[in-house]
């Protein structure tokens, strides 16, 4: 089956080509890149993406899709339709379900759950240890050959640094990259917002910015020390992202990721202690919203991953200090990337584009996506940049709602999702 | 969620005008009266329905808010959650929901967690008045202290207080700064590093009022660079004497033994010690200094018991002015009006 | 008080002097009526009944020499219409220092319309004691046909028949610049 998209603009940063290009799928994969006035082969269906931007599939890095344990928050198939519907075509879940995902039998599960929702792609990031307890290594080697792109125990970061020494030195061995949520939890502890004025303000407990930097740091010294690859997830801190900064400039092997919602909101949003501002890392000032826009601008922050989090209404309904952190964003990245950093100027759409493609696919080494070069897998997201459209909680395809954008107004937006060829969503 | 004509909430003092602080005030000032009649009891609020829904022990506010309902006709119901409402498995809003299927013109919150009363109000339709919520806010607090302040010091303008102990965790210190500030007086807090974190001279902040709101008045205000309006009238004085030297009123705020469990210091004998409200640290004072404290007391720990016991503590009164102000709070929230 | 500005005066029916005479007048009636002064209690309804009741304690002291007892009513927390919109009412301070067990209480306010406000006054009055009496003195009564509750003044300064529509200001010294009764009307 021929599938051709159509006087589309083509972005493909990786191949550094932005210019009118038709696309020619052939068997879920790209087969060739047509010049608009050349002759589409005979019998080929026709996607008009007249107007619109066609760029490789979106990755995102970090997601949480509840399944297994948790399905009254979200499954693989809900996430995944979440996903594609905002423009997703990869999704990289973290290995928090309940039984945890520290072996080659869940992480086949979720793979299997994907196949069968067959909306987005998933590739499972398993745990760094097991239970994710912070003391023994999981089985990483396993994990990778059933399909495992990376480890993590994200919101239970290993606060042993021998442990994540050790875990660095054997993850290498599998060329798996080991993510951290840096969160020193000595410091944090019983926090539940950025520690600053309107913490103080607000009478609630604060999670000072400086317990993200202090892990931030010691992961870019054991990285240099272990030469691993360190990938800092949701970077929110000034310090953690001059550090980055600095050991990139150094040549260690260090990558980061930010969410919309660190681009986009302070802590000052706290206060109508409203539980859908409440995440982790949680929403910090001004001064370091400027510095992560900065390291957006200056290509320290490598990547755009939603940290989607979904988390039960009853749940979320309760007072601020017991509510669980976390947010949906699969559904409204794309459009907050539009608003908040290409339509200011921040960043261009080719950078956008990378952010969201070309460099995920490299951070997590998958072969064949973040790309539309021939020969590579059809997953295709195609733009509106100038499509006006309002987010809505009570339509999202995420079994939650826990999204603090409902009712946001936005200009960008996938119009169309294509997974190995097939297409998954159209607005 | 649209409130019935006339029902405000009272959630804390950060979103009070000065105008509007000195009304309920006044209107305080005005019932006092009733609760020295031979019948202490005025027909207000007959028919009216106010629950106080008490996450958190506390006879005192409690017992005051209750006489503060009867005494004014209404029909008061005490509701105590022993620990939150997720030990029996229903969200906050549930509560409010089921509490508000009821009917009630009025429901008095307190819960040890900040916010509590914020959440509410969004979802209820009855007033929602805030009795202390977390490290937050207890706004009734702070307005009984300053009735007691007033009958003392007659003004606030100008006035120097000294705000001593766990300012971190203190609701009441929070709302007394709020008031104090937006009434003109200067505030000095102290205590241990642990409990009067850096950057909390920053807690107060022009811009931080609501648009639409009435402007700021009375207190000593500076612009700064940036073109945010900062007062300068709260300090955070490294030793307890600064904050006490020459001070016309010392607020002690109580110490609870948690904090040594945390480690915000080593022990409550070495904090009566280096914290403690003395004699001779009452002596910086101006002479004629009153002492306040939201109680219950540690007597000798952060109050020493002479100072607690002397004409100067107006602990009593305190507690006397509370009920007026209750009362005040509770007619002007279903339906009164406060002098302008 | 915006509405205020909105009254247009159609006639005055005292001035200054007139409403000194009716005054005199009162007070002579009271002190007729009461046998003296003696136990004699004048209670001033918030507000415009309050100096009212002033200048009656000072004519009563010129003619018999006793000066009566002096009370105040801030009838606020007794009205009855705290739930109607518009109502808001301030609340004021009550002030009677003196028992008023077993007295000859006159209340005095400055018009008697409805009777609502002297509802509320006795139910309050009775919160404070057992009075042996209480009688109601009034400068201006709009008339029986405005009554909504079975009450009359005792002491009436003058009777003004009126329409509903009309609204009668006792306008006094202490709270406006002049001294004299009108009929207003609103634009």
């Amino acid at each position: 089956m021929k599938l051709l998209i159509a006087n589309g603009h083509l972005i493909d940063p990786a191949a550094q080509e932005n210019t009118g290009m038709n696309v020619l799928i052939e068997d879920g994969k790209v087969s060739a890149w047509l010049r608009p006035n050349e002759k589409p082969p005979e019998g080929c269906e026709v996607f008009d993406a007249s107007g619109l931007l066609v760029a490789p599939g979106f990755i995102d890095l970090h997601v949480h899709l509840r399944e297994p344990g948790q399905e009254h928050k979200e499954t693989i198939a809900s996430g995944a339709a979440a996903a594609v519907a905002g423009g997703w075509t990869s999704v990289c879940p973290m290995p928090n379900t309940n039984p945890v995902n520290d072996n080659a039998a869940i992480t086949r599960y979720m793979i299997e759950q994907a196949e069968h929702a067959g909306l987005a792609n998933v590739f499972p990031i398993g745990a760094i240890t097991k239970s994710s307890d912070g003391a023994e290594l999981a089985e990483m080697g396993e994990m990778k050959a059933a399909g495992a792109v990376a480890v993590s125990d994200d919101g239970r970061p290993v606060p042993n640094a021998g442990i994540m020494r050790r875990a660095m030195q054997y993850a290498k061995d599998f060329g798996l990259p080991v993510i951290d949520h840096c969160e020193d939890k000595s410091l944090s502890a019983g926090g539940v917002m950025h520690e600053g004025r309107v913490s103080l303000l607000l009478g609630l407990k604060g999670m000072p910015a400086l317990a993200e930097d202090i892990d931030a740091v010691r992961d870019i010294i054991l990285a240099k020390d272990t030469g691993a690859h360190v990938h800092i997830a949701h970077v929110s801190t000034k310090g953690a992202v001059d550090a980055v900064r600095r050991a990139k400039n150094e040549g260690i092997n260090v990558t980061c990721e930010v969410t919309p919602h660190h681009f986009t909101l302070t802590d000052k949003f706290v206060e109508g202690y409203d539980t859908n501002y409440k995440m982790a890392p949680p929403l910090r000032s001004e001064e370091h919203l400027e510095a992560i826009i900065e390291g957006i601008k200056d290509g320290t922050i490598d990547a755009i991953a939603t940290d989607h989090a979904p988390h039960h209404h009853d749940e979320k309904a309760l007072e601020f200090d017991r509510a669980p952190m976390g947010i949906t964003g699969l559904e409204t990245a794309v459009g907050l990337a539009f608003n908040e950093l290409v339509h200011k100027g921040i960043i261009s759409l080719e950078r956008l584009v990378e952010m969201c493609s070309a460099n995920p696919a490299r951070i997590f080494s998958l072969e064949g996506r973040g790309t539309l070069r021939p020969g590579s897998v059809a997953d295709i997201t195609v733009i509106d940049p100038e499509a006006k459209w309002t987010y809505s909680n009570a339509e999202s395809r995420s079994r939650s709602r826990n999204s603090p954008f409902d009712g946001w107004e936005f200009t960008g937006r996938a119009v169309a999702t294509f997974v190995g060829g097939k297409l998954v969503f159209q607005a | 969620m649209e409130k019935p004509f006339r029902r405000r909430d009272l959630l804390g003092i950060r979103e009070l005008s000065a105008a509007e602080i000195k009304g309920i005030l006044d209107t305080s000032e005005n019932f006092l009266e009733v609760n020295v009649r031979e019948i202490k009891k005025v027909p207000t609020l007959r028919g009216k329905t106010v629950i106080n829904l008490f996450f958190e022990n506390s006879t005192r506010t409690r017992t005051s808010f209750e006489l503060a309902a009867k005494r004014l006709s209404a029909d008061a119901v005490n509701i105590s959650v022993a620990s939150s409402s997720l030990s029996k498995g229903e969200t906050l809003v549930d509560t409010a929901l089921n509490l508000d299927a009821m009917n009630p013109d009025c429901i008095v919150v307190r819960h040890g967690s900040a916010g509590v009363p914020y959440q509410l109000a969004k979802v209820s339709k009855a007033a929602i008045i805030n009795a202390g919520d977390g490290s937050n806010e207890h706004p009734t607090q702070a307005l009984l202290d300053a009735m007691t302040i007033r009958e003392h010091k007659k003004q606030f303008d100008g006035l120097e207080v000294a705000i001593v102990g766990d300012i971190l965790h203190s609701r009441v210190a929070r709302s007394n700064i709020h008031l104090l500030t937006k009434l003109g007086a200067r505030v000095r807090v102290a205590g241990p590093g642990t409990l009067v974190p850096n950057g909390f001279e920053h807690l107060i902040h022009l811009g931080e009022r609501p648009s639409g709101s009435p402007p700021y008045e009375g207190g000593v205000a500076a612009a700064s660079a940036d073109g945010v309006v900062l007062p300068q009238q709260l300090q955070v004085c490294e030793h307890i004497e600064d904050a006490i030297r020459g001070a016309d009123v010392v607020m002690i705020l109580r110490i609870q033994r948690e904090r040594q469990d945390a480690a915000y210091f080593p022990t409550l004998r070495e904090y009566s010690i280096h914290y403690g409200l003395t004699n001779e640290r009452l002596d910086l004072a101006k002479k004629d200094a009153i002492v306040l404290h939201p109680g219950p007391m540690n007597r000798g720990i952060e109050i020493a018991s002479e100072v607690a016991d002397s004409s100067r503590s107006l602990i009593l009164d305190q507690v006397k002015y509370g009920v007026a102000v209750r009362m005040a709070v509770l007619y002007l929230a279903t339906g009164g009006s406060a002098p302008t | 008080m915006g509405e205020e500005l909105n009254l247009v005066e159609k006639s005055r029916i005292m001035d200054a002097a007139a409403m000194n005479r009716a005054l005199r007048r009162l007070a002579t009636e009271i002190v007729e009526k009461n046998k003296g002064a003696e136990d004699l209690y004048l209670v001033g309804i918030r507000r415009r009944g309050v100096p009212l009741a002033e200048h009656i304690r000072d004519k009563i002291e010129a003619i018999e020499g006793v000066r009566p007892l002096y009370g105040i009513l801030d009838i606020t927390l007794y009205r009855d219409d705290l739930s109607t919109v518009g109502a808001n009412p301030i609340v004021n301070r009550t002030e009677l220092t003196e028992d008023i067990e077993g007295k000859n209480i006159v209340l005095v306010d400055d018009v008697l319309y409805t009777g609502r406000t002297i509802r509320a006054a006795l139910d309050q009055l009775m919160d404070f004691g057992r009075p042996r009496r209480v009688q109601l003195a009034v400068l201006i009564d709009r008339g029986s046909e405005h009554r909504e509750l079975p009450i009359q003044a005792d002491f009436i300064g003058k009777t003004v028949p009126t329409k509903q529509a009309e609204i009668i200001k006792v306008m006094l010294k202490e709270f406006d610049d002049v001294e004299a009764v009108g009929i207003f009307e609103r634009k």
